[in-house]
């Protein structure tokens, strides 16, 4: 149990309670526990709300004192989203008051010294000014830069040194000489007696401008996130004690009975136990189409209640429902590392003390070795390097492009494990698919019926045998049949001869059905019918002869469809430069056949599950970077060697918690979007390291003054600090740019 | 001739002291390691978590609480690359980070940009 102190209120969820006398006793006994500011029980939802300061324990056992059980509630993702929101927009508006004040004072000041050329000391007078000035531009340093200052010390303290070291140092030290310059005039040369009383405030407040802008800029990196917390309806329907009442889903349990109206969405997950109706899944699986959902089928929360009244009974609550496990894998992976962060990390580490000792050094170098003004050109230079480097900037490059890039793919419909499979995927050459439910439906159906008389008479004596059979073909016949509407009839002596097919009395007619075989066997020739039945397997189905009363009657034929969109996706893949091998346990004819309808030139047949696992070893000790494509569940070893394993299955628990990357959409689309998303993020982080490099490496250098035997002039500590804010600004609006990132073909997703 | 020489040892000073404080005197005077308890808050406030050094149990799953009181971007999330886990910390509330059991080791967490920085020593 959380032992937590908090500021803001905490929910319990009550047992027990069922009067107001019960409310007045849990509202006294809380009131006498330290650190309730205060304690409302809500009788309709049965929940307690407590102010305070109040630890969760302390509260429970309150409850308990009075004879009541409690039980915390766990404030949900929306909520904590939404006091994030908030917290975040407070801190946006602080920094834009402090960047304000600091301004006020640091813009002004910088146009009178451009102006007026006047920012030395060279009588009481201007020691007075100028000293009033300082202890003005003190107030903004304490006020508006005050936790640079103790975020420093802190992580001075833990041998640590970040960002506010930097700013730290450089605004006290232009602080600092500026006070000597004013209190001690004469102990410094006459050419360098000048303030830089403006440089400090200035910095101050172009760096809490920066800083603003960042975190306007970092609201938007996870707008992906924001859009499933707002799949999840806030309120669920439940019905207790034979009444219905409206709870926050958040407090629904396992077994509840909810009720959805048309047009709501799905709160839980659960199975219907009441009712008919379509349910729009499209924002999770990206079927376009609504599905219907009766009696026994399952609902996901997040789920959209298009017609119907259902009742429902909930199986997962909280964080178990399927959308809360996408949520928050999805969170795990924007905040997860890329390996080609790794050089970055290693720089970040030692940023900040590497800028300390090189902004020394050259200002040593310009004190000993510079033209006049010596100390003043020294001062610059110090508070210039100090300031320019950003290690927000290296810090920042490959975080906020994760972040953007994840949610991307999310809205997309392919979730991303984390960062490693992310910059995987962009180095795949070949691509491993499994045939059987990814290129094709998975479910074979009657594609073919030829005979001399009436077909669906035929189909009907067919179906009639077959649904007496358990053969995996079987049921394609009698769907076939249901489909048609055709009445099936009793089935008498039925037989099944092994390897061969069926026979069994149909309306008193012997009827077989099987290969060439049990023809053969039966002494009947099949004369015009093997021609048809061989080209018909040459398009990759299965064919079988039908007999009846010893006397051919036509063949059928039974395939496994190819998934509408699997000729483009397969084009899609190999325009990006990807090799299709495909794998399957079927025949070599029938695998060949699909393969050639797609355009696919490298095929595996008649394989075992083992072997595909084997097959993905095999490539990768041929240097190839492999994904494999599968069902996340019969796939799961292949998956796991592949370089990186692409789930298909609309996000199959097991797939979720397996595979590399997860397409929710049932589509070999999601493999292409995937790759294309994932090659789009690294160019974006490589552009954002690059920049972040480029701009340090210039910059530490021309803050350094390696540009004053052409320039004539150092860089202003001023120029600096504009420079170093708007550096992680330009990173973050780099990353944002991922935000517009479409997929070249979609396939059909939100 | 008086005012170069204080310059220039002010300036070495700084140097030897930055390398000293920043790179070896953090490894040789490490604070002891914080045991994890019902009552243990990790602060994330002004660029250091504290305590920093936390050190857990071998081979079991354990739930580390981090308080976050600085409102900055730069400590909304905490990362433990190794155990391939992280977490989003609400601001002024405790966030309880769930760790998988884990071998005998030291792991760094930090934030997203490696300002904040910590180490689990899992013994």
């Amino acid at each position: 149990m959380t032992e937590k102190s908090s500021i803001s209120p905490q929910t319990f969820r009550l047992q027990g309670v069922s009067c107001a006398g019960c409310v007045r006793k849990i509202e006294s006994a809380l009131g006498e526990v330290p650190g309730v500011d205060d304690a409302r029980v809500n009788l309709g939802d049965k929940t307690l709300v407590v102010e305070g300061s109040a630890t969760t324990q302390a509260c429970i056992a309150a409850v308990a004192s009075a004879g009541y059980g409690a039980e915390a509630v766990q404030v949900n993702a929306r909520v904590l989203r939404a006091q994030q929101r908030e917290e975040e927009q407070a801190h946006y508006r602080q920094l834009l008051w402090r960047s304000g004040i600091a301004l006020g004072l640091g813009v002004p000041l910088m146009i009178w010294g451009l102006v007026t050329g006047e920012m030395g000391v060279h009588n009481i007078a201007q020691q007075v000014a100028w000293g009033s000035v300082g202890l003005l531009t003190l107030a903004v340093l304490v006020f508006c830069g005050g936790h640079f200052f103790t975020g420093a010390w802190r992580a001075f303290r833990h041998h640590s040194a970040t960002m506010d070291t930097l700013v730290a140092l450089g605004t006290g030290t232009a602080w600092l000489f500026s006070m000597l310059v004013v209190l001690l005039p004469h102990v410094l040369p006459e050419s360098a007696r000048h303030v830089y009383f403006e440089a400090s405030a200035m910095i101050i407040g172009l760096i809490n401008l920066g800083q603003a802008l960042e975190v306007r800029a970092r609201g938007r990196t996870s707008a992906a996130v924001e859009k499933l917390l707002q799949l999840q309806d806030p309120n669920a329907r439940v019905i207790r004690d034979g009444e219905e009442m409206d709870i926050p889903f958040d407090q629904v349990i396992v077994g509840d009975k909810l009720r959805v109206r048309p047009g709501e969405k799905i709160p839980v997950d659960g199975r219907v136990v009441e009712g008919e109706s379509l349910v729009d899944e499209s924002m999770l699986t990206g079927e376009p189409l609504p599905v219907k959902k009766t009696g026994g089928d399952a609902l996901t929360a997040g789920t959209l209640n298009k017609n119907g009244s259902l009742v429902f009974a909930a199986e997962k609550v909280g964080a178990d429902t399927r959308l809360a496990q996408i949520i928050q894998m999805v969170k795990n992976a924007q905040s997860s590392r890329v390996p080609i962060a790794r050089l970055a990390d290693t720089i970040s580490s030692i940023f900040v003390p590497s800028v300390m000792i090189i902004a020394v050094v050259a200002a040593l170098v310009w004190y000993n070795w510079g033209p006049d003004p010596k100390i003043a050109h020294m001062l610059v230079v110090l508070t210039s390097v100090l300031i320019i480097a950003c290690p927000c900037a290296l810090g920042l490059a490959t975080p906020m492009s994760v972040m953007v890039g994840v949610g991307k793919g999310a809205e997309n419909g392919v979730l991303v494990r984390n960062g490693k499979a992310l910059q995987q995927a962009t180095d795949l050459d070949t691509l491993v698919v499994d045939k059987t439910g990814t290129l094709t439906e998975g479910a074979p159906k009657l594609t073919d019926i030829e005979c001399d008389g009436d077909a669906d008479a035929l189909l009907q004596q067919l179906a009639s045998l077959e649904s007496r059979s358990e053969h995996p073909l079987a049921e394609a016949v009698v769907s076939a049949a249901r489909e048609k509407q055709l009445s099936l009839s009793d089935v008498q002596g039925f037989e099944a001869i092994t390897a061969h097919g069926v026979r069994a009395e149909v309306d008193g007619k012997t009827v077989l059905l099987g290969n060439r075989k049990l023809m053969q066997r039966e002494g009947i020739d099949p004369g015009k019918w093997t021609e048809k039945a061989e080209a018909l397997a040459e398009q990759g189905r299965t064919a079988m002869y039908a007999a009846v009363d010893g006397a051919m009657a036509g063949i059928i034929a039974v395939a496994d469809p190819i998934r509408e969109d699997a000729h483009a996706a397969v084009a899609r893949l190999k325009k990006l430069g990807l090799r299709i091998e495909m794998l399957t346990g079927d025949n070599r004819a029938t695998a060949e056949a699909v393969a050639r309808q797609l355009g696919i030139d490298h095929v595996h047949a008649d394989l075992l599950p083992e072997d595909k696992e084997k097959i993905v070893a095999d490539l990768q000790k041929n240097h190839a970077k492999v994904g494999m494509a599968g069902d996340g569940i019969n796939d799961a070893p292949a998956l796991a060697r592949a370089d990186v394993g692409f789930a298909i299955g609309a996000g199959t628990d097991v797939a979720i918690e397996s595979a590399d990357v997860t397409l929710m959409r049932s589509s070999l689309h999601g493999v292409a979007d995937a790759v294309e998303l994932s090659r789009a993020t690294l160019r974006n982080i490589k552009q954002n390291l690059f920049g972040a490099f480029i701009y340090n490496t210039l910059g530490i250098p021309i803050a350094a003054g390696v540009l004053y035997p052409i320039t004539g002039m150092l860089l202003s500590p001023v120029i600096a600090g504009a420079a170093m804010a708007f550096s992680s600004v330009t990173v973050v609006s780099n990353a944002n740019r991922l935000r517009f990132f479409k997929p070249s073909q979609n396939g059909g997703t939100a | 001739m008086m005012e170069s020489v204080v310059i220039n040892v002010l300036g070495l000073a700084a140097i030897v002291l930055t390398v000293w404080w920043f790179w070896l005197a953090s490894k040789g005077s490490r604070q002891p390691a914080a045991g994890v308890d019902e009552a243990l808050q990790i602060l994330v406030k002004d660029g250091v978590y504290e305590p920093d050094r936390i050190r857990i149990a071998a081979g079991k799953a354990t739930v580390l609480k981090f308080r976050r009181e600085d409102a900055s971007p730069c400590a909304e999330w905490v990362l433990f690359p190794d155990l391939e886990i992280s977490a989003q910390l609400a601001v002024d509330q405790v966030t309880e980070v769930q760790l998988p059991a884990a071998d005998v080791g030291e792991y760094p967490f930090h934030c997203q940009m490696q300002m904040y920085r910590g180490t689990l020593i899992v013994e």
